[in-house]
């Protein structure tokens, strides 16, 4: 698959015209020509892949709409009617029921890679501000998505939610009964809810493609954390990384074809197979895995907690609040991340001491999600206090001290003195630039 | 406004003082006019999100309360939330009075909540933890009511008192007391509001 | 490519670490009972014979308190009853309907209604049943951790009120005494609950057939397992199937895929 000529400068007549009046000839192009570093690995593949979770999730979203009805009263049983009646509804279902998990998982990974490799640094912090948005926008489809099968732990989750907004002072009842559209939980909500969550992926569609402008801008960081000096660093998107993105996109597919088909409901709860009960609230509310963490940070803040007590208590603020703000702050805390992390370089490759650090912090996330599916019961609330502690003496604490006081390893002088000098592969300085256009 | 800018450094100095703050206002004016436009048309659409008029309809409840003996509770839904009602006896209600207020959370004494004999006999708190709006369990004689007697919540582990007050756990103020009137043949109306004043 | 399988598997597995520890992480019941059922694992289909006599089980016994409301009467054709026999227990059944002249009348169900549930509200279902609330049985089985095994061991873990004493604590640690009309179960949470023993006897429905095994408690509790495990998710035999072709064309498309990558990346250090 060898680049055609660049359509841009056709000379096909026809293409020419439309060209000069809408030029999205010379768009293509530009992703054919798109200079990729040349060192990428497969950390990097997370990023297709999220798009492409993206489009299955729109896609099976769009066609499990027409058959599923969002009344309180019927919600349930049409989901339902789609698992048992409905030609391969129980396919769209369990497609699109897993595919949130996927793209966590994924969106998870892709960050994590930012995080290891130091994507969020200058110039590239507009690119890592669109994807916390991306983020942001993802928890708020998922949550509502939950919503809509109307299962008890829908319903709960639904309600312990939306009571966070309680927690505002003054105005918190007016907004809680504004969310809901009366005074708890019910139609009204069930019905913006699936509004929303229908309109949420195409605004997530819209945030990605100023993602990718912002990337195409700036192009792609690589596992050196160098920046591209020359053609001799880069090679073009395509063919290079769309087959590898197309190789990845084969891997994942197993995977999520494994779980679709073999596990489907591994990763959900067996109470939202009871329809939503008002009045009984089930012994365990717990949300979806991806929500862990932040559900574990959120209850970590309890009355006679000391940091509590220092921190917050004495200006006014309740425990509630105060968990609630944490839960919002661990999240926007990723947006002035590129200033917390003032360290020159870019890749953790090069730097001893953040390694440990990130994989530290990487244990903690994974340690409060544990913790987010325990009851809020000793010694497991202590343990979430310290682990939430340390999610922001992470970010606040430990990556600026380290930024000042670790002694990276030397760096190489371009991606192609690293790439050429290492490995020993058959080719040598001479096929450097194959394949690459003028 | 983008082209005002423009046109004014053009000009000199004098005309621009007293013709600037001139178009000034109007421009702020206009603004001001163009913002409210906007914010009247954009606040039927953030109105129609609240609760509509047949959902505020659903306002009050009536219960009879002369089949629920002593010590029993009942459960009952208002505007869509339970609301636990308990019958009392004068034992756990003066017992729930003598808690000293300096050993509450939320500070409230049981006859402000309740009002005074035999009113207070009868307790009307709205079912849902104030914390992140769990059931708290309790109704049921076989429930954990937690070290208060009271109810216990078994999401997040709050605990109330015989009166709903929170004495334990992450739950910030008492199980809310919803306006109630008891009638003289014993009913119950949630919804709506009574002077606390005994009923004989 | 095993770089690339590495890792997914290392970011999947960490993921799903957390999930496996928030499903461990339950209750003091002893270990669940398994009934070696035909339709467990990768390659697992229902037996139909079992399938059948689970749904008599079902009919014999649960169905006096316990609806089947997601499941229609069309649906016992793919369990292998006859059309006739479908027809026949649908129309045991009424439904009501509004006749030409505007009354409500009962008609008798056909294959294309749903199950009929044994109560006509939830109210009258707790009215007839001490105050507890039968649960529709239709998706029990995907509703509890366990499933099917959790359905069996309730079915057989019955203890008597004196062994419940002995054997299990409330919340405050004081043991259990199951009051009138509450019995004691190893398998509930809690192990107090409402309903009676339901299958007690051997013999207690009568298995016909050639190669009907004995109907034995424990057998007929695997049974309605097993049957019921085929009302909450019976496309589970379409679904496997399906996926394992989807499996292994994506392993022939990803193979290509590899070789695809290797051939453009030949040559070049990266």
């Amino acid at each position: 698959m060898s680049t055609p000529a660049a359509h841009g400068q056709s000379q096909n007549r026809t293409v020419k015209w439309i060209n000069d009046r809408l030029p999205i000839f010379t768009f293509a192009d530009h992703f054919q020509d798109y200079p990729a570093p040349r060192n990428l690995n497969y950390w990097w593949n997370f990023g297709s892949l999220a798009g492409l979770v993206l489009m299955i999730m729109i896609a099976t979203g769009i066609v499990l709409a027409m058959h599923y009805t969002p009344n309180s009263e019927l919600a349930f049983d049409s989901v339902e009617r789609i698992m048992r009646d409905v030609n391969y509804g129980w396919l769209l279902r369990y497609v699109h029921m897993n595919g949130a998990s996927m793209f966590f998982i994924v969106v998870y990974i892709h960050i994590f890679r930012g995080f290891y490799f130091g994507s969020y640094k200058s110039p590239r912090e507009v690119l890592w501000w669109l994807g916390v948005v991306i983020l942001l926008l993802m928890m708020a489809t998922a949550f509502m998505g939950y919503v809509l099968p109307w299962g008890q732990m829908s319903f709960w989750g639904a309600k312990v939610i939306t009571n966070l907004f309680s927690a505002i002072p003054l105005v918190g009842t007016t907004i809680t009964e504004w969310l809901w559209g009366g005074f708890t939980v019910g139609n009204p909500t069930l019905n913006r809810f699936f509004s929303l969550h229908y309109l949420l992926p195409f605004v997530i569609l819209g945030v990605v493609v100023l993602h990718i402008w912002a990337l195409h801008t700036v192009k792609s960081n690589n596992p050196l954390g160098v920046e591209m000096k020359g053609p001799q660093d880069s090679i073009p998107f395509h063919p290079y990384y769309t087959v590898k993105d197309y190789f990845g996109v084969g891997v994942f597919l197993l995977v999520f074809a494994a779980i679709v088909f073999f596990f489907p409901n591994f990763l959900g709860e067996p109470d939202n197979y009871i329809p939503a009960d008002p009045l009984k609230t089930p012994p365990h509310i717990v949300p979806e895995w991806y929500f862990l963490p932040y559900y574990a940070i959120l209850r970590s803040f309890t009355q006679d907690w000391w940091f509590f007590q220092i921190v917050f208590s004495w200006w006014g603020v309740s425990a509630k609040l105060a968990g609630v703000l944490a839960m919002f702050a661990s999240i926007l805390v990723l947006f002035v991340l590129p200033w917390l992390d003032t360290s020159k370089v870019r890749s953790g490759r090069f730097r001893p001491m953040f390694k440990w650090a990130i994989l530290v912090f990487l244990l903690d996330c994974l340690l409060l999600g544990y913790l987010g599916a325990k009851p809020a019961a000793e010694p497991w609330v202590s343990i979430s206090q310290w682990a939430t502690l340390y999610y922001f003496v992470h970010f606040l604490v430990i990556l600026p001290i380290l930024s000042r006081i670790e002694t990276p390893k030397p760096l190489p002088h371009s991606i192609a003195e690293a790439v050429l000098k290492g490995g020993g592969g058959a080719a040598a300085g001479a096929t450097a630039k194959p394949m690459e256009k003028a | 406004m983008a082209t005002s800018g423009k046109s004014e450094t053009a000009r000199p100095a004098a005309a621009h003082h007293e013709g600037g703050s001139r178009r000034d206002f109007i421009f702020l004016a206009g603004g001001a006019v163009g913002a409210f436009a906007v914010g009247a048309a954009v606040w039927p659409l953030i109105d129609s999100l609240n609760p509509a008029a047949d959902t505020l309809a659903e306002a009050t409840t009536e219960v009879d309360l002369n089949p629920i003996k002593e010590g029993q509770a009942v459960t009952v839904k208002w505007r869509g939330s339970p609301v636990f009602i308990r019958h009392r006896s004068k034992a756990v209600a003066e017992k729930a009075q003598s808690v000293p207020l300096a050993d509450l959370r939320d500070p409230e004494t049981d006859e402000q909540r309740f009002g005074a004999w035999p009113r207070e006999q009868w307790l009307v708190v709205v079912g849902v933890c104030t914390h992140l709006g769990c059931i708290p369990l309790g109704q049921n004689p076989s429930d954990n009511r937690g070290e208060y007697g009271g109810w216990f919540c078994p999401c997040h582990g709050s605990q109330f008192d015989t009166s709903g007050r929170i004495r334990k756990g992450p739950a910030p103020t008492n199980l809310p007391v919803p306006p109630y009137t008891i009638t003289k043949d014993n009913k119950l109306i949630i919804g709506q509001e009574q002077e606390k004043k005994p009923t004989a | 490519m095993l770089k690339l399988a590495r890792t997914f598997i290392l970011g999947a597995g960490l993921c799903a670490a957390a999930a496996t520890a928030a499903l461990a992480a339950e209750g003091t019941s002893p270990p669940l009972k398994d009934g070696d059922w035909s339709f467990e694992g990768v390659f697992g289909t229902y037996d139909s014979a079992q399938l059948r006599r689970g749904f008599q089980v079902y009919q014999g016994v649960c169905s006096a308190c316990h609806g089947l409301r997601q499941v229609s009467y069309r649906n016992l054709l793919q369990i292998g009853l006859s059309e006739a026999q479908a027809k026949q227990i649908a129309g045991e059944k009424t439904k009501k309907v509004i006749d030409d002249t505007g009354d409500v009348v009962d008609k008798p169900r056909g294959l294309a209604d749903r199950f009929a549930s044994p109560f006509p509200n939830d109210q009258a279902a707790k009215a007839a049943n001490n105050g507890a609330l039968p649960p529709d049985l239709s998706l029990i089985t995907k509703a509890r951790l366990g499933g099917p095994r959790y359905l069996y061991s309730l079915l057989i873990g019955y203890v008597s009120n004196e062994e419940c004493t002995k054997a299990f604590k409330d919340f405050e640690g004081k043991p259990l005494k199951p009051a009138d009309g509450q019995y004691c179960n190893a398998y509930f949470p809690g192990h107090i609950l409402a309903m009676a023993p339901p299958i007690t006897a051997d013999g207690q429905v009568e298995y016909t057939g050639e190669n009907a095994p004995k109907a034995t408690v424990q057998q007929m509790a695997k049974d309605v397992s097993a049957f019921l495990m085929w009302a909450a998710e019976p496309k589970m035999e379409e679904r496997k199937r399906l996926g394992i072709k989807v499996i292994l064309f994506l392993l022939l498309l990803t193979g290509v895929l590899y070789g695809i990558y290797r051939k453009v990346w030949a040559g070049i250090k990266h």
